[in-house]
């Protein structure tokens, strides 16, 4: 072992690290005290922030080769870890996107809040690339700290403030039962590295001595409230609708898709060859999360709120690809998460642009008549809708499609059925936006016209749902070979 | 006629129309004009195109013609595929002749947001073309349930007063019976390993998965077509569409549920076709009688017809699983005649609602005095509806009951009080509507049909007597692919041992 460690695999992380301290310097240097001014700098640091993430993406594909270890096997880089990083750097980036015109509106526009989020994002590529279960622990506080404190961040509304409080104390609770797992598993086995767990249970031919089964339970529960599954549900509506709303946004995306992908890599890595011990706990969190996730949001007023519950359902779908343990289960859930990120930041796009003067609605209601006063935000909302309740042709519709194949293919069919059963109640709600949106009559108009940044990635999210079928290959390719990574160690 | 893909064409015309429209911009009635006027000139396009695939039809193949391939998703082996036999190339035609006619009925009674309606059926109509061609499972499945979005919206915003209720109800119960169906497709390729149509064909499922795939194809095209006791979306969706909506409810969407027994369940499940047949007879039956009753009750002129059209699909699926030469041809020949003669009583009575807007038949009364020639083609379709010899009504029943009648005699008969119902509940609304004195003011000054609704009707009009006097043409085009099905069919089932005793009774 050399002294200095590979830096290689890294390098994006490392990127993002130091430009996060760039930003923070040259924030607090340009900070002046007036208000005008500190909403330049902090329009500034965001456009910086978004360069940023677009350029540690480009480093990160440069990386998409074969598996390199590094940092004495802590860190790990593999197709599957830069799948994942794609995504939720992509997730970043349009959060901050969002968020601009938000937080200069609601005397939000402090430098920090950009800095905050890519803060997150690199906890959240630590998380993805993490190889040890030391590593894992260190990449999920690290985004969870700055998550914390972005929900919190609208300071002088109770809301906000409450989400961000509930947010950290339960994120407290989960992050103490995944690192009391991880004590037991060491415990047990002597070792924390994945691979050499991968080992020690492979030879045991999936043998597991019963502390083992406990510290992975523990381990399962502290993952499944990142990824806000049920039973470890229950702060996600709350923290969605107390948030603002384009921390919602993030919330609903990045975080989700980086604590999945860590799910993927424990389950699926050190613990593949306890398959037959933890399945049957994914399969019923993934069964509790769909029937929860649609039964609970039928009855919503608030969006933010809906968007919550349909995320926990959302989750339940994806965990069905975990569930079947195999490469086409993991392939399946990572092609559903690339398009549940797309829908989500285009849904959180149109719920952006509901404003009435000064003031953001989040009611339901509000959308009335939106088919004739927004015909164009109207559709964006309508299409995003339908993808999410599954319906073909659009991307949401192989999502699911991708998961149920691998479920079928595995012998899950109770689990299937379930799952297409809730879909069925899910797509009430959904349709019921739409409902919402061309059936009524507009009683009072939301703000017109909406701001360009946000059109855009309307724009933007809604072509690529609408004919994600004309062109699949790539995504679905780029997912093959991430899967592929995972399950060749 | 091989290099030119004349079926992507004809099912993706609609959709740059739909784009075109869509672009339109300016003053409200300048958009309204132009969407009308780019609607029509597109479904006619595609109608004058489908044409031409009934001219280089070959009827003596029982092959998929046109074919097209192309690959989609390799890494899954599934490709776009797509291609028409006997079974399907007919109800395209029917689709692309109906959409223009559609386009037409709306000219005037649809004032708000046209652009968006016209948009609406132009991706109704590539979506429904889809799915005739489709020959790979999931991109028939794509274009199946894509269909529920413009029927949805279709409904939920032109629709009346329960449109909200009407369209929620088709949308629920649509998908349910399709996300069942989704998973047997799944299903089944995990058994084939791949999703192509023709494949599956010729692939032999286990009896004991064709079982519960057979039953998830059943809840979506029970649902579809629709079967008692899953109908009751029909009658709720039809009062509330606008009268385009359930022209093509009523004359093509129905007729998924029996294009997909025909294509699916018998030939892909032989053994548990025969199985789950007197089911199927049971249910039909029970449709046929029971709705028709429900019919004669009716105050709703749309739900009647609405009823009337559950109780013909019940007589598809009668015809379908006899597994007989005449029975299957009548299927599909009842499903086109229903189509067409469905179309027109929908039109029809969205004539006198554009003048009076009311669809209660005590609204109306001695019409005949007013309006002479609505009268004669409101006679004609009615008598069609009934199965008069010499319409196209006619030829479907009775080749479904000659078929019934070698399988199982009281199949048969119990299925032709369905034609004696079907004869009362129909005259006695032409007689409430037509005839008697004319004492409501305010149909005194009720104008006849006009040159437009008279353009709607002419082609209706001839087809129906076309189908019903000189059936040879269309029966020569399902002929060898029925054949051919059926020949399939029997094979399989020789295969199989519970595959003897449906051989002896089919004989009978």
């Amino acid at each position: 072992m050399a002294d200095i460690p590979n830096i290689v695999p890294a390098l994006p992380e490392l990127f993002l690290g130091l430009s996060i301290l760039a930003l923070l310097m040259f924030g607090v240097f340009h900070k002046t005290g007036t208000a005008a001014l500190d909403a330049k700098t902090a329009r500034l640091v965001s456009f910086l922030s978004v360069i940023t993430l677009l350029l540690a993406l480009l480093l990160a594909f440069t990386l998409s080769g074969p598996r390199l270890l590094t940092f004495e096997n802590m860190f790990i880089s593999d197709t599957f870890a830069v799948y994942c990083k794609v995504l939720v750097l992509i997730g970043s980036a349009f959060a901050i996107v969002l968020s601009q015109g938000f937080i200069e509106r609601h005397n939000m526009a402090r430098f920090e809040y950009p800095i905050l989020i890519v803060f997150a994002t690199l906890g959240m590529m630590l998380m993805i690339s993490a190889n040890d279960l030391i590593a894992l622990y260190i990449g999920l506080e690290m985004q969870s700290l700055s998550l914390y404190v972005i929900a919190a961040y609208q300071r002088d509304d109770t809301r906000s403030t409450e989400a961000g409080l509930k947010y950290f104390v339960l994120g407290a609770v989960a992050s103490g039962m995944l690192l009391y797992g991880s004590s037991l598993i060491y415990g047990f086995t002597g070792t924390t590295n994945f691979d050499l767990l991968a080992e020690h249970f492979h030879s045991l031919h999936g043998e597991a001595n019963i502390g083992v089964i406990f510290g992975i339970v523990f381990i399962l529960a502290g993952l499944a409230f990142k990824v806000s599954a049920v039973p470890f549900h229950m702060w996600t509506p709350d923290v969605y609708e107390g948030a603002p709303t384009p921390v919602t946004a993030f919330f609903a995306v990045a975080p989700k898709i980086a604590a999945l992908a860590l799910f993927i890599r424990v389950m699926i890595g050190p613990f593949g060859d306890l398959v037959a011990d933890w399945q049957q706990i994914v399969v019923f969190i993934s069964i509790a999360s769909m029937i929860l996730g649609a039964f609970a949001a039928i009855n919503q007023r608030n969006i933010k709120r809906m968007m919550a519950y349909s995320s926990i359902g959302h989750v339940g779908y994806a965990l069905i690809g975990l569930a079947t343990g195999t490469e086409a289960g993991v392939k399946g859930m990572l092609i559903y998460l690339a398009i549940y990120l797309v829908m989500n930041v285009g849904a959180f796009a149109c719920i952006l642009c509901m404003r009435r003067g000064d003031t953001m609605v989040e009611n339901i209601s509000d959308l009335s008549g939106l088919g004739k006063t927004h015909p164009m935000m109207a559709l964006g909302m309508g299409i995003f809708m339908f993808s999410m309740a599954g319906i073909p042709p659009l991307a949401g519709f192989f999502g699911k499609l991708y998961i149920f194949m691998a479920a079928i293919n595995s012998g899950l069919y109770g689990l299937a059925i379930i799952g297409v059963l809730a879909s069925v109640v899910g797509a009430f709600y959904y349709i019921r936006i739409v409902q919402v949106v061309y059936f009524e009559e507009p009683d009072e108009v939301l703000n017109k016209p909406i701001s360009l940044d946000l059109a855009l990635v309307m724009t933007a999210t809604g072509l690529a749902v609408t004919f994600f079928f004309v062109y699949p290959k790539p995504v679905l390719d780029a997912a093959a070979s991430a899967a592929k990574a995972l399950f060749a160690g | 006629m091989d290099t030119l893909p004349i079926l992507s064409l004809l099912t993706f015309l609609p959709l740059v129309g739909a784009l075109f429209i869509l672009s339109i911009r300016g003053d409200a009635d300048v958009v309204a004009r132009n969407a009308r006027h780019v609607a029509l000139w597109t479904s006619m396009i595609n109608f004058v195109l489908s044409l031409f695939i009934w001219v280089h039809f070959d009827t003596k193949t029982a092959n998929f013609q046109f074919v097209e391939y192309a690959l989609w998703m390799p890494d899954f082996n599934i490709s776009y595929k797509m291609g028409v036999d006997g079974i399907s190339m007919l109800f395209v035609l029917l689709t692309t002749l109906l959409t223009p006619l559609c386009v037409l009925a709306s000219w005037e009674n649809i004032q708000t947001r046209v652009k968006e309606y016209m948009i609406s059926f132009l991706v109704l109509e590539t979506f429904m073309i889809g799915m005739f061609c489709a020959l790979d499972l999931v991109v028939f499945y794509i274009f199946f349930e894509a269909v529920l979005i413009p029927m949805f919206i279709i409904i939920g915003v032109w629709g009346g007063p329960r449109r909200v209720y009407a369209s929620f109800k088709l949308f629920l119960y649509t998908l349910l019976g399709s996300v069942l169906m989704l998973l047997a497709i799944l299903a089944m390729y995990a058994d084939a390993g791949t999703t192509d149509i023709p494949n599956l064909l010729v692939h032999r499922f286990p009896p004991e998965l064709q079982t519960w795939l057979w039953l998830a194809f059943f809840a979506s095209f029970a649902v579809k077509i629709p079967m008692w006791p899953v109908h009751t979306w029909l009658p709720d969706a039809h009062v509330e569409a606008p009268t385009a909506g359930s022209v093509v409810l009523a004359a093509v969407l129905l007729k998924f549920g029996g294009y997909g027994f025909l294509r699916f369940s018998l030939p892909m499940f032989p053994d548990a076709s025969v199985m789950f047949t007197p089911l199927i007879f049971t249910l039909s039956i029970i449709a046929v009688i029971y709705t028709s009753l429900v019919a004669l009750a009716q105050e709703d002129m749309k739900k009647l017809i609405a009823y009337s059209s559950v109780a013909h699909m019940g007589f598809v699926t009668i015809g379908a699983f006899t597994l007989t030469v005449q029975g299957i041809e009548g299927a599909i020949y009842q499903m086109l005649s229903h189509g067409i003669v469905s179309a027109a009583l929908f039109l029809i009575v969205g004539v006198v609602y554009d003048r009076i807007h009311s669809r209660e038949i005590t609204a109306y009364g001695g019409l005949v005095h007013q309006m002479p020639k609505y009268s004669l083609i409101f006679m004609l379709f009615m008598l069609a509806s009934v199965g008069l010899p010499g319409t196209a009504g006619f030829i479907g029943e009775f080749l479904i009951l000659v078929g019934a009648f070698k399988v199982n005699p009281w199949v048969a008969a119990l299925a032709a009080t369905g034609l004696i119902l079907g004869a009362a509940y129909m005259l006695y609304l032409y007689r409430r509507v037509i005839f008697g004195a004319m004492t409501k003011e305010n149909l005194a000054a009720i104008g006849d049909l006009n040159m437009r609704e008279i353009a709607i009707f002419a082609p209706l009009v001839i087809l129906v007597i076309w189908m019903g006097i000189y059936p040879g043409p269309f029966l020569d085009i399902m002929h060898v692919s029925v054949e051919n099905l059926l020949t399939n069919i029997n094979t399989a089932l020789d295969a199989g041992a519970p595959g003897a005793a449906i051989a002896t009774a089919a004989g009978k």
